[in-house]
């Protein structure tokens, strides 16, 4: 109806959460959404199934029992090793994603419950600068697997990153080699760890923990790679085809292990859980 | 006939030439040559102590520079060369084989470029695929079955950005190296020999020694790559090289490398024998104080290497 598109919201392209207001439009299908109903089918369109991004925090609150969590080593806090300035210094792009967002880095360590059984969950935001991953995410992943190795707690971990933070340099990418060092011992004590992607995941951040999971799952649609598209396009100078990239793209291609819609996702999560439940020993 | 180097080093390559005519003459006085060899050392010490990172980016690229099988003929014997991953190919960009270290049994993985155009199609710049890395990690297992060290030499813009790289799982094969790297129960000693590009580096990156070259560079992304993301301009790569701290001694400085090992004056390139001499010499001090350790401590600090490697404060209000 041409009344509610005039009184829907724009949104900045940029931007692909769920906006502001009493009607918003769907990224994908364009159609005009009753904001309520999106946020009831757990911030996706209802026509046509596209997944708005969620906040971190957003994200445990819909997985956790009852919404409920402690977070963890929330003062962590980035510092500004190479004095990076681009057009940007990388010290203002901090000050103005602690205000955007109110979180000192781009990822949550929380710890509760799903289905009774305990878990460690941690999430990026991906509106803190991307996503990306620089000393204190990496720092505050290693021991979010620490503290599912020292608690015997499974763990899972939801990627929504642009990669390794280039302001950090190559500490950032040292990161992926201590995370996965911890997770190497995870493995070892055979600890459950469910890693879920959705979009976008890339670079240093799916070439690290995002691949290696016991199971590595994702939302549909969401981009997932090494290499960002521009990077690929560039490089072989040809269009890439439709839906590369895309979750769907991975699953055929054997890199998935399953495609779970964000609604099934906290069952699916429950179910997985407690397959991996140790089985209770017999005195 | 046209200069073919980096513009800095033109008067050490004229250098370079004069002493080797000297050096090819039957009647030269030694004395001139030996004033020849002064000159060019001073010189290159000069030049080389005040490079800019985008410079050393230069260096580290060089097209004379050793590569991994230039290494593997100057400081191993015996090289049998390991192809495939036994599930997809080859991955000529990245070099795998068991070959005698000083008479020690060892595996070496290294990247490989060409040094001619077809050559440098042949080995995809230096770029592997996730073969490359499976066939890497296939190798290393080998090594720590038959308890033999690994030995990784690091030259790589990157690990391959394109659909087929991407199709087979890039992402994967790095991942899994760099998880089952830090639990190999053998030595590994890596040496950074020319570019440490990003995570297609890292993924043959973690070992109990990571050593660099002086003029090798070890970064998150490449200078151009940085610049066309961060400046949206990819000429400003040499003002992102200089911001990326992507040099050794930087690296050194950040607690992300072990030891930097001095090149020759000129580079490693201006003299590979000389180069590959103090990479050997690395190589087998590493050795010889991490093959005294249990496999057991050998982890440990492995993973505490690693472990302590970000910088960070606690919350103050900003």
């Amino acid at each position: 109806m041409d009344w509610s598109k005039k009184r829907t919201p724009l949104q900045a392209p940029d931007k692909k959460g769920v906006p502001e207001g009493l009607w918003v439009r769907c990224n994908n299908c364009r159609e005009a959404l009753f904001r309520k109903q999106v946020v009831e089918n757990m911030n996706c369109c209802p026509k046509c199934q596209y997944h708005f991004r969620l906040t971190a925090k957003e994200r445990i609150e819909m997985l956790l029992d009852d919404g409920v969590f402690e977070e963890y080593d929330a003062d962590l806090t980035p510092a500004d090793p190479l004095n990076f300035t681009d057009l940007k210094p990388y010290a203002s792009r901090l000050k103005a994603a602690y205000a955007s967002t109110g979180l000192r880095e781009a990822f949550i360590t929380s710890r509760g419950t799903m289905g009774g059984i305990p878990v460690v969950l941690g999430v990026m935001e991906y509106n803190f600068i991307g996503g990306s991953m620089g000393s204190v995410v990496g720092e505050k992943v290693t021991r979010a697997i620490e503290m599912s190795l020292t608690e015997k707690i499974p763990l899972i971990l939801i990627s929504c990153s642009g990669g390794a933070r280039m302001m950090e340099g190559a500490l950032s990418l040292m990161q992926m080699a201590k995370i996965s060092a911890a997770l190497a011992r995870l493995h070892a004590e055979a600890i459950p760890y469910i890693s879920v992607l959705t979009d976008p995941t890339t670079g240093g951040v799916t070439a690290s923990f995002a691949m290696l999971g016991d199971l590595n799952i994702a939302e549909p649609k969401a981009l997932i790679g090494f290499a960002g598209p521009r990077v690929i396009e560039q490089t072989i100078r040809k269009k890439l085809p439709d839906g590369f990239q895309r979750s769907e793209f991975l699953l055929e291609h054997g890199m998935l292990d399953a495609l779970v819609p964000r609604p099934q996702m906290r069952e699916y999560l429950i179910r997985s859980l407690r397959w991996f439940r140790p089985t209770e020993s017999k005195v | 006939m046209a200069f073919e180097g980096l513009d800095f080093e033109e008067a050490l390559v004229a250098l370079r030439k004069e002493i080797a005519a000297a050096r090819s003459s039957p009647d030269s006085d030694p004395d001139h040559l030996q004033r020849l060899v002064d000159q060019h050392d001073a010189l290159a010490r000069e030049l080389f102590s005040r490079l800019t990172a985008w410079q050393v980016t230069q260096v580290a690229r060089h097209a004379n520079r050793p590569y991994t099988l230039d290494y593997i003929s100057m400081l191993f014997e015996d090289f049998s060369e390991i192809h495939g991953d036994r599930s997809f190919g080859d991955d000529p960009a990245l070099v795998c084989g068991t070959a005698l270290f000083r008479g020690q049994p060892v595996v070496v993985i290294g990247h490989q470029k060409g040094r001619d155009m077809k050559q440098r199609i042949y080995r995809n710049f230096g770029q592997p695929k996730p073969e490359g890395y499976r066939k890497a990690l296939r190798v290393m297992k080998m090594a720590e079955k038959f308890a033999r060290p690994i030995i990784c030499l690091i030259d790589t813009p990157g690990a391959y950005p394109g659909i087929d790289a991407e199709e087979r799982g890039q992402a994967e094969a790095i991942a899994r190296n760099l998880r089952e790297m830090s639990a190999m129960r053998v030595p590994i000693v890596v040496v950074v020999t020319g570019e440490g590009g990003s995570g297609g580096a890292l993924a043959i990156g973690v070992g109990d020694r990571v050593m660099i070259l002086q003029n090798a560079i070890y970064s998150v992304i490449s200078p151009e790559g940085c610049a066309a993301i961060l400046w949206k301009d990819a000429r400003m790569a040499e003002t992102a090289a200089e911001k990326l701290g992507l040099t050794a001694s930087k690296l050194l400085a950040l607690g992300l490398v072990d030891a930097v090992l001095p090149e020759p004056p000129g580079g490693a390139h201006a003299d590979p024998q000389a180069a590959a001499e103090t990479v050997g010499a690395s190589i087998a001090k590493s050795l010889s104080e991490l093959q005294r350790l249990t496999p057991a401590k050998l982890l440990d600090q492995r993973y505490e290497k690693f472990r302590r490697m970000g910088v960070f404060t606690l919350a103050a209000e900003s």
